[in-house]
């Protein structure tokens, strides 16, 4: 991760994309969200969806994942030229978490953040917060998850 | 057993459910899955961290939290899903070891614009320690299905 001093609002990144399969679809249900039409195919046909959708808590964790991973990525490549690795998170919290469509079984949803928002730590000199944006869109272009997040970023060491 | 419906829940109504023990098991095993940042996995990485020791991701604790609310109403009741949530606050961190409750409120009831057979209960959801102190919480307008309107669309 960039320093809070190296980011810009409006800067974007692909997360990464991912195809939700039925068995991780309702392995997943199973252990957090265990309603009919997340479980049970059979049960979800009779469902208001019309077939196995995965849980909006699947949705969100499956950006979390590929996001650490995507950073992870940044971390190497920048420590592989020589440059320091800003420290990231944890997040505060997020708001408007928003799923507007069903993801259903072998859908793939490309997953994508944008900083939308930055400002320094009251209490923490050496932190600024991050308020990011992040979207998951299906292979029919529409938007199935959109959600807004803070977290904290470090700043830029002063020079002594 | 006949499921609730809209119409059976009222604005005000506070009810509480648990305890569960949440293992560091658990926890290394979620965030190896699922969010895989060292605060979660490893507890000298974590004691470095703002968090200060090894702490579940928050998404975790969102998980288990969806997971008691299932198992003590949700999945007793015409629950259809939600559309989203509100807001989703981690407030403490939620450590190996923890016996957890939910304390859920019903906030708000409301017919749906579009849809005669379908309405809205707005609920918070609290993880809460033994001290009755919030680890996490989230605000979520949970649609169900209306008794009066029949069982199918």
């Amino acid at each position: 991760m960039k320093y809070f001093e190296d980011t810009v609002v409006g800067e974007r990144v692909a997360v990464g994309r991912h195809t939700f399969r039925a068995d991780e679809i309702k392995a997943f249900a199973a252990r957090f969200d265990p309603q009919p039409f997340h479980v049970d195919e059979a049960a979800a046909a009779r469902s208001h969806f019309g077939a196995l959708v995965a849980s909006g808590w699947h949705t969100a964790v499956v950006w979390m994942r590929m996001m650490v991973e995507q950073r992870r990525r940044l971390a190497e490549a920048a420590r592989a030229r020589g440059e320091p690795v800003a420290a990231v998170g944890p997040a505060l919290g997020l708001r408007d978490l928003k799923w507007f469509k069903p993801v259903y079984v072998d859908d793939t949803i490309d997953y994508e953040s944008e900083i939308i928002g930055m400002r320094t730590s009251r209490s923490r000199a050496n932190l600024g917060l991050l308020t990011i944006r992040s979207t998951g869109v299906n292979q029919r272009g529409e938007a199935v998850i959109s959600f807004v997040s803070t977290t904290f970023v470090e700043r830029r060491p002063v020079k002594e | 057993m006949s499921k609730l419906h809209w119409e059976d829940f009222t604005p005000g109504t506070v009810a509480v459910y648990g305890p569960r023990l949440v293992t560091r098991e658990e926890i290394v095993a979620f965030a190896a899955e699922f969010d895989p940042q060292p605060m979660h996995l490893d507890e000298a990485a974590a004691s470095a961290t703002l968090l200060g020791g090894l702490a579940a991701s928050g998404w975790h604790s969102c998980c288990i939290l969806m997971r008691m609310i299932a198992d003590s109403f949700v999945n007793k009741t015409s629950s259809m899903g939600a559309p989203g949530v509100e807001e989703v606050r981690w407030l403490k961190p939620l450590r190996p070891g923890m016996k957890v409750r939910v304390r859920t409120t019903v906030l708000e009831t409301r017919l749906s614009n579009s849809r005669p057979d379908v309405g809205f209960v707005r609920c918070l959801a609290e993880m809460i320690d033994e001290h009755d102190d919030v680890i996490t919480s989230f605000t979520s307008p949970l649609m169900l299905r209306r008794r009066e309107t029949g069982t199918r669309p």
